[in-house]
């Protein structure tokens, strides 16, 4: 046990640190294609379609290798380093799925909010920031959580491509120490309190940001 | 070498690619279907009365949705055999995606059983339906119909995931692609027609799944 704690905790450093940048790039990377889909040229709205369609139709792992091993090579000569390749990847894929979640909950809320908006002569600004946006984070915020969570799972694949993380430092070890079955019990303890960590942030973030907003009685969904 | 995506080299690894990619489709439709019967399982062994049937159920669904598949193949894989079950990977890797799905589908199921209005279960019980009965002729019918989409879903998740099985040297379609890789040093093509088999099939499985929709909904 004392033998294998401090190289697993070298690698969970390493996977945390990967799931943070991965889960801020993926928001970002959301928040951009949730606009490019809604925006007012046709051509700009296929652009989003279909960046979103192919990272939500192919596997995680196909795209971390086709950006591991295709890239080096001619004609796009673009070695990345496996951490670049492993944030980009996650975030890609994810912001993907997040996309999805974020253009779902715009829709949730309700027309007259952006008309009354309107009607108060906001700018397009403060209508996103102080009107709607608070409103959808509401019903975005539990299917994120989930999202995070299966990034924080995905990371897990970076180890394929030679990432130190900690489902690499544990076949690491279980090379190394023979102690396959205790090395593997620990690693799926730390991924499941890593989880859990992130559904516990998650929901005092939801519970601060659902008090400012009264919660208002939708017809026909029940929660 | 200046060739962008070289048409003949990628028509030669065509056969290899179809070939592994029946495994990844084989292991889907195994995999699926044990994830189906063993999901139904834990749900309702989740929604049972004994506590200590229900808390352990519970528990052990959280625990295996909230870690890494990849690991648990290696569990079945590497730690398995020290308790004395061997099995071979393509065995360990479709019980293990099995496994994890079963947990995400039994969710699914239990929003279904979830949805399914008391006054059944008690009409049930008044004509003293035995339990059996009670969810094959009154139940499921009504829990499953709405959730044929959700399942559709995890149906498509999971043929994305095969190609983790690779990690535990599954020849999936991946892996072949990788292996074709690294004999001839070019990756753009078998990885690259590997993405596109990917999305082809996923697009074709929903299509497919919103299709069953519409056939199995009530008039």
């Amino acid at each position: 046990m004392r033998e294998l704690m401090p190289l697993l905790i070298k690698g969970t450093l390493v996977t945390v640190e990967i799931a943070v940048y991965g889960i801020l790039l993926s928001i970002v990377i959301a928040g951009v294609a949730t606009a490019l889909r809604t925006a007012p040229w046709r051509p700009v709205r296929w652009l989003g379609n279909i960046y979103v369609e192919i990272f939500r139709g192919t596997s995680l792992l196909v795209q971390l290798f086709w950006f591991f091993f295709v890239l080096p090579l001619p004609p796009f000569n673009l070695a990345l380093t496996p951490f670049t390749v492993a944030i980009v990847g996650l975030g890609l894929h994810y912001g993907a799925y997040g996309s999805e979640i974020l253009r779902g909950a715009l829709r949730s809320v309700p027309g007259g909010q952006y008309e009354a908006a309107i009607a108060l002569n906001m700018p397009a600004s403060a209508r996103m920031r102080r009107i709607v946006l608070p409103q959808a984070m509401i019903n975005a915020l539990p299917p994120a959580t989930n999202l995070m969570i299966e990034l924080l799972k995905g990371t897990s694949l970076v180890s394929l491509i030679t990432l130190s993380d900690l489902t690499f430092r544990a076949r690491q070890l279980d090379e190394s120490t023979f102690k396959t079955a205790q090395i593997f019990a620990l690693t799926l303890v730390i991924y499941f309190v890593l989880a859990q960590v992130i559904a516990f942030v998650m929901r005092r973030f939801e519970r601060r940001f659902s008090s400012h907003v009264a919660r208002r009685a939708v017809p026909g969904i029940a929660k | 070498m200046n060739h962008f995506f070289d048409m003949k080299y990628a028509l030669s690894i065509l056969p290899d690619l179809l070939r592994a990619s029946m495994y990844t489709i084989g292991i889907t439709i195994i995999g699926f279907a044990i994830a189906l019967v063993l999901g139904l399982v834990l749900a309702i062994m989740r929604r049972s009365d004994v506590q200590f049937i229900a808390k352990p159920t519970a528990l052990f669904i959280e625990f295996i949705r909230s870690t890494p598949l990849l690991i648990q193949v290696y569990v079945l894989f590497y730690v398995a055999p020290i308790y004395g079950i061997t099995m071979s990977a393509l065995t360990a890797g479709t019980i293990g995606i099995a496994v994890h799905y079963a947990c995400y589908v039994s969710e699914v199921y239990r929003a279904g059983l979830n949805g399914v209005a008391r006054g059944q279960w008690e009409a049930a019980c008044a004509l003293s339906l035995s339990p059996w009965r009670t969810y094959s002729g009154v139940i499921l019918p009504q829990a499953i119909r709405p959730i044929i989409p959700a399942l559709g879903n995890y149906l498509v998740a999971m043929f994305k995931d095969t190609p983790v099985l690779s990690a535990i040297t599954v020849v999936e379609l991946m892996q072949q692609a990788k292996n074709i890789g690294s004999e001839t040093f070019r990756y753009l093509e078998p990885i690259t027609m590997t993405g596109l088999f990917f999305l082809l099939i996923s697009v074709t499985f929903a299509s497919g799944v919103r299709h069953l929709e519409r056939r199995v909904r009530l008039p």
